[in-house]
């Protein structure tokens, strides 16, 4: 997805509407391929914030990746050594492991529009 | 105070934890307060990190407390180079499980917020390395990071609030360092000293003539009384030194065996013996008029007497001083190799009053000499105020009367200069003043001696003229024999060109 990005500020302005819809369907075509999002949902215990953003998360995956996602939940209270490999500082925090590169999103992802911003599924819905 | 007022129970005395960092025990009277966050802020480059580190590596040498060390800025390898350089054996310290270093990464380009969170994250992994390795001390550097890392400044406060909270709980000796910003009226960038209440260091550097001087003050102390001043200290490759003046306490033993100042005659003016063991000796006098002669006389003759010398030069080198004395008859040579003599030089510019005294403190506890001339001590007014200069010759002098060794200083004293000035103000701390002066009469200039003050002893009241011949100083009692020095000088001079 970013290749594509890249390759497009290269392209003529002119073409770049035509461009954009090619790379709409391409990435359709993509995620059915081998695009899955594996996400990774740090939480600690049952606090509403935690509930609350696994269930924004849920709801948000059904609408926009299709089937196309994995969402695994990490309980630091269990496991806190798992805090380390992701950096986590603060709870709840999503971690996108897939596609590269890795992103982070804290909070309780109340705010659909910044959740797709900070997973970067927005623009494939554009 | 009065000692009726003290509380009669000890347990509820505020316990505290020793930092082990030379002086800044005695400024806080006893070290940082025990389970409790100190906050410890100052500028980029001040010193913050150095200090909490030795705090950590002291705690556990002195205290086998284990240490847990949170960097938000680097990694652990680069913390562990850090502290490679003050020469802790962090590896060993790491493995023996009572050194813990973790780098908490907080990059804001990959994070995204979106609604409420809390940084349980930072709780849950700071017990688990608590846990690990039991410590008792943290360090959490810079805690200010965290603003720099979430937009939410609200949720951030409350969790700095409850942070602070849960370590005073968790029973943590705690330095949290901030970093001060460019509005000097707040101590930290983000305000974070008003979440502590137990304990504020500030630490501060400035530049004065070049050189770089660090100061540290006790902002705030609860519960507990503190050195009041801003105390100079130095880093070197020891780590932090504070060296608070002690000598208002004026308390040391003192001496009352003689030694002999190498020269009979100056003995006889002063009562008969020479100097007080393990006092202070101040020499002045004009250029060229021998001062470096007189204490070399005297270094001398505590090296033949199997006394250790220490010879701190801050003006000639070595080989000078050397080739120059050896034309007066005195071979300093073999006392430097028989190991009775040290002689060091130091360009005094290079380096500030601070270093150059944590230097001489710690040349005298190396070598541990009797005497210890510094020559000249005048230098040090060229690099630094009048103050500082001061400060450090009357930190240097009680350094030395407590551990009993006598010290001579010369001080080169301009033309115009009266002698009453000389002192540096320092001549208070002075037991023995000897000025050298220049006579100039009927066309021969005279070299004579006087001695303004001794201290504990009957001294002479009069002039006496000195000539420096090859055999050295030779004060003249009386006229007649001044005639037959002249006439013997003259005799050899003759003889040599033959």
């Amino acid at each position: 997805m970013k290749k594509k990005d890249l390759k497009s500020e290269k392209d003529d302005i002119e073409k770049n509407n035509n461009e954009e819809d090619n790379e709409k369907d391409n990435e359709e075509d993509n995620e059915e391929d081998k695009d899955t999002y594996l996400l990774k949902l740090y939480v600690a215990g049952k606090t509403p914030n935690c509930l609350k953003a696994f269930a924004n998360l849920q709801e948000i995956c059904k609408k926009h990746l299709g089937d196309q996602y994995k969402i695994e939940v990490i309980d630091l209270l269990e496991n806190p050594k798992l805090a380390k490999g992701d950096q986590i500082i603060a709870i709840p925090t999503l971690v996108r492991k897939l596609p590269t590169p890795i992103k982070k999103i804290i909070g309780n992802l109340a705010d659909e529009e910044r959740v797709l911003v900070g997973l970067d599924i927005k623009k494939s819905i554009h | 105070m009065n000692e009726n007022l003290r509380p009669s129970n000890t347990s509820n005395i505020l316990e505290k934890s020793l930092t082990g960092i030379v002086g800044l025990d005695e400024i806080t009277y006893g070290g940082l307060p025990k389970g409790r966050v100190s906050l410890v802020c100052g500028q980029a480059g001040s010193g913050k990190s150095i200090l909490s580190m030795e705090f950590l590596v002291n705690g556990i040498k002195l205290k086998d407390e284990a240490g847990l060390y949170i960097s938000f800025e680097e990694k652990e390898e680069d913390i562990k180079k850090n502290m490679y350089s003050f020469g802790w054996n962090v590896d060993q310290l790491i493995e023996d499980n009572k050194l813990l270093l973790e780098y908490f990464k907080i990059d804001k380009s990959e994070i995204e917020e979106t609604g409420e969170y809390n940084l349980e994250g930072l709780f849950l992994r700071l017990e688990s390395a608590i846990n690990l390795i039991n410590a008792k001390r943290i360090v959490i550097d810079t805690i200010e990071n965290l603003f720099s890392g979430f937009n939410n400044e609200a949720i951030l406060r409350s969790e700095i609030r409850r942070l602070f909270a849960w370590l005073k709980e968790k029973n943590m000796t705690a330095i949290v360092t901030g970093e001060q910003g460019t509005n000097q009226l707040s101590l930290t960038r983000n305000g974070i000293e008003e979440y502590v209440s137990d304990c504020v260091i500030h630490i501060n550097r400035t530049f004065s003539e070049q050189l770089s001087i660090r100061r540290i003050k006790i902002i705030k102390y609860r519960g507990s009384t503190h050195g009041p001043n801003e105390y100079p200290f130095i880093i070197n490759e020891n780590g932090i030194s504070v060296l608070p003046i002690t000598s208002v306490q004026l308390e040391y033993e003192v001496s009352t065996e003689m030694i002999t100042t190498g020269i009979p005659k100056l003995d006889n003016m002063l009562g008969g013996k020479g100097f007080y063991k393990g006092s202070a000796v101040l020499i002045s006098g004009s250029s060229g008029i021998g001062k470096s002669t007189f204490a070399s006389t005297f270094a001398n003759s505590n090296c033949e007497r199997g006394e250790r010398v220490l010879y701190l030069g801050f003006e000639e080198s070595k080989d000078q001083l050397i080739r120059n004395l050896k034309t007066i008859n005195i071979d300093l040579k073999k006392h430097l190799i028989s190991g009775q003599l040290m002689i060091q030089m130091i360009r005094p510019t290079l380096i500030g009053m601070e270093e150059h005294l944590s230097r001489i403190y710690k040349l005298v506890s190396d070598y541990i000499p009797h005497v210890v001339i510094l020559d000249p001590i005048s230098t040090f007014n060229s690099i630094s105020l009048k103050r500082d200069t001061q400060s450090m010759l009357t930190r240097l002098l009680d350094f030395l009367k407590s551990k009993k060794i006598t010290s001579i200083f010369t001080y080169f004293q301009k033309g115009d200069e009266s002698y009453e000035n000389t002192s540096m103000d320092i001549s208070s701390l002075i037991d023995t003043w000897i000025l050298l002066k220049n006579i100039e009469y009927n066309g021969e200039r005279t070299r004579s001696l006087y001695i303004i003050k001794s201290r504990g002893m009957a001294h002479s009241n009069q002039s006496r003229e000195f000539v420096i011949g090859k055999k050295g100083i030779e004060l003249i009692i009386d006229v007649d024999n001044r005639i037959k020095i002249k006439a013997k000088n003259i005799y050899e001079k003759k003889r040599f060109k033959k």
